[in-house]
């Protein structure tokens, strides 16, 4: 399944915060959404996912969702939205607990995206026990579970440490290598984006337009840490950017 | 470098910690004291009564099995007139919660109502209900009603809108949302609420059978205080307090199993 956006603006009020954004997101690739702080990066997901409603434009879904998918258009939050009092099989098993199936075929989803996320050990655990990367290990398993034909990733590492979000980071290249999923990262962390995104948009500080659109093609199993090529590329990113977050960084908020 | 000096700690107090047993020490030296002024004379036997008497006086009331004669009805009261109360608390709170249009009907006369002192409508029920059970139950439930709303609602709107979110993009249905995701979120504030509700409801209870009951702590300490008879009122007293506090560790207790989860 494809999504297409077209010519999408968005105001809170007076504030413009999105200006005809169009873009394609293709079939089993990650596209990364990159800006400075306040360009309106996390609306544009939102509006993605459903969440919030274009004041103009749209967004389409190409084709059907593949056979077996329970909530096509998935979230992963930055701040991890588990519930507190439910233990991590709990809170996997909440998302499919309006879905009809037997119990056995519940447990098997929650055994196996336990097992993909390295959580099998966790299940009774609650997120008051877990440290920061294991939260979002959760989360990320409570979207597997519902089979999703595009994940949304909202700043999914930024609420993490600097070792930590490395490790989920490989985490995350290796799920997509085992079973190539259609992504839309948002962040502002270019390592990351030059990491995950086959495709990295660039958008400029508020009201959000499309700067740039940056392919790399290196596959992501060959992408490590200080790869030349991708240093390269955050190089250019950033030089893309900094005027922008320079200027962003100086914006007096009207909010 | 051979004259250093320690660097002076500063970070002390502002934290507030659990000290078992000082509450129990403050209530006794209370207690002790009141006993030594009324034995020494100091404290004139019409202020306040000896506590080794209040004492004598509920043995004897235990003993003659009147306790329970006044208690039951009394426990009776508050539990129907209390559970009425906060159940329909808890509804009308949940509702105004999550519909605007009820919210909007139904705050501000949530809000006239809250300040009436109930027990000024004691007349009114009795008309209504009659004289009986039903007038207290009714007082006792309208009083614990408000309080109840109110931090019911309150409790609605302070759960986590980011956690509401999530639910729906999954696709969960609004009675999921509202039955896993709004009502546990809600819990810890509508039990700290209940805290509230119970303890007015103790007051209602008393008020109520002060103003027309033949048995009852209210009753009991009403007689008590036409005859003057201080050990006996404050052995009313001090049976309404240990309820108070009885129901207040209850709640507690409830609060220790359900919201395990928070931190």
């Amino acid at each position: 399944m494809d999504l297409t956006l077209q010519h999408i603006t968005h105001r809170y009020g007076d504030v413009a915060v999105l200006q005809d954004i169009s873009l394609d997101i293709p079939a089993g690739q990650i596209v990364c959404i990159i800006g400075p702080s306040g360009c309106g990066k996390s609306t544009l997901l939102r509006l993605i996912g459903g969440l919030e409603q274009p004041d103009e434009g749209q967004v389409l879904q190409l084709g059907n969702p593949p056979a077996g998918c329970l909530n096509p258009l998935t979230f992963v939050f930055q701040d991890f939205a588990l519930l507190p009092w439910r233990d991590v099989g709990g809170n996997v098993s909440l998302v499919l607990e309006d879905h009809a199936m037997n119990e056995q075929d519940r447990r098997q989803i929650i055994d196996d995206v336990l097992a993909r996320t390295k959580l099998a050990d966790f299940r009774a655990a609650l997120p008051r026990q877990l440290s920061g990367g294991m939260k979002q290990r959760v989360a990320i398993a409570r979207a597997l579970a519902v089979n999703p034909a595009v994940m949304l990733l909202d700043e999914p590492l930024s609420a993490l440490d600097a070792q930590t979000r490395e490790l989920l980071m490989e985490d995350l290249i290796a799920l997509w290598t085992r079973a190539p999923f259609t992504g839309v990262y948002v962040t502002h962390n270019l390592a990351e984006a030059v990491r995950l995104g086959h495709r990295i948009v660039v958008l400029s500080r508020r009201p959000g337009r499309i700067r740039d659109v940056i392919e790399i093609d290196l596959p992501l199993s060959d992408r490590h840490m200080n790869h030349p090529a991708l240093e390269a590329h955050q190089a250019r990113l950033w030089n893309l950017m900094k005027e922008e977050a320079a200027a962003a960084d100086q914006e007096l908020l009207h909010v | 470098m051979s004259d250093g000096r320690p660097v002076p700690f500063r970070g002390r107090g502002f934290r507030p910690r659990a000290k078992r047993g000082v509450g129990l020490a403050v209530f006794v030296v209370l207690v002790l004291l009141i006993e030594w002024g009324t034995r020494a004379g100091w404290i004139g036997n019409l202020t306040l009564p000896r506590p080794s008497d209040v004492l004598a006086t509920f043995v004897e009331l235990w003993k003659s099995g009147k306790l329970w004669e006044h208690l039951l009805p009394s426990l009776s009261r508050l539990l129907v007139g209390g559970t009425l109360g906060i159940t329909a608390g808890i509804g009308v709170g949940v509702l105004i919660g999550l519909f605007s249009y009820i919210r909007a009907g139904l705050v501000p006369l949530v809000a006239a109502i809250f300040p009436i002192p109930k027990i000024a409508l004691l007349p009114l029920f009795v008309i209504w209900f009659g004289i009986d059970e039903a007038s207290k139950y009714a007082l006792i439930a309208l009083g614990t009603f408000t309080p109840t709303v109110v931090a019911t609602y309150g409790a609605v709107d302070n759960v986590d809108r980011t956690l509401v979110r999530m639910g729906q993009s999954f696709g969960l249905g609004w009675l999921s949302i509202v039955r896993k995701i709004v009502l546990p979120g809600a819990l810890p504030g509508i039990l700290s609420g209940l805290r509230v509700s119970v303890a007015i409801g103790i007051i209602l209870l008393v008020a109520a059978e002060m103003l027309g009951a033949e048995y009852g702590i209210g009753a009991y300490i009403l007689q008590a205080g036409a005859l003057y008879d201080l050990e006996r009122l404050f052995a009313g007293v001090v049976i309404l307090s240990v309820l108070g506090v009885l129901t207040s560790a209850l709640i507690g207790a409830i609060e220790r199993k359900v919201l395990r989860w928070r931190v």
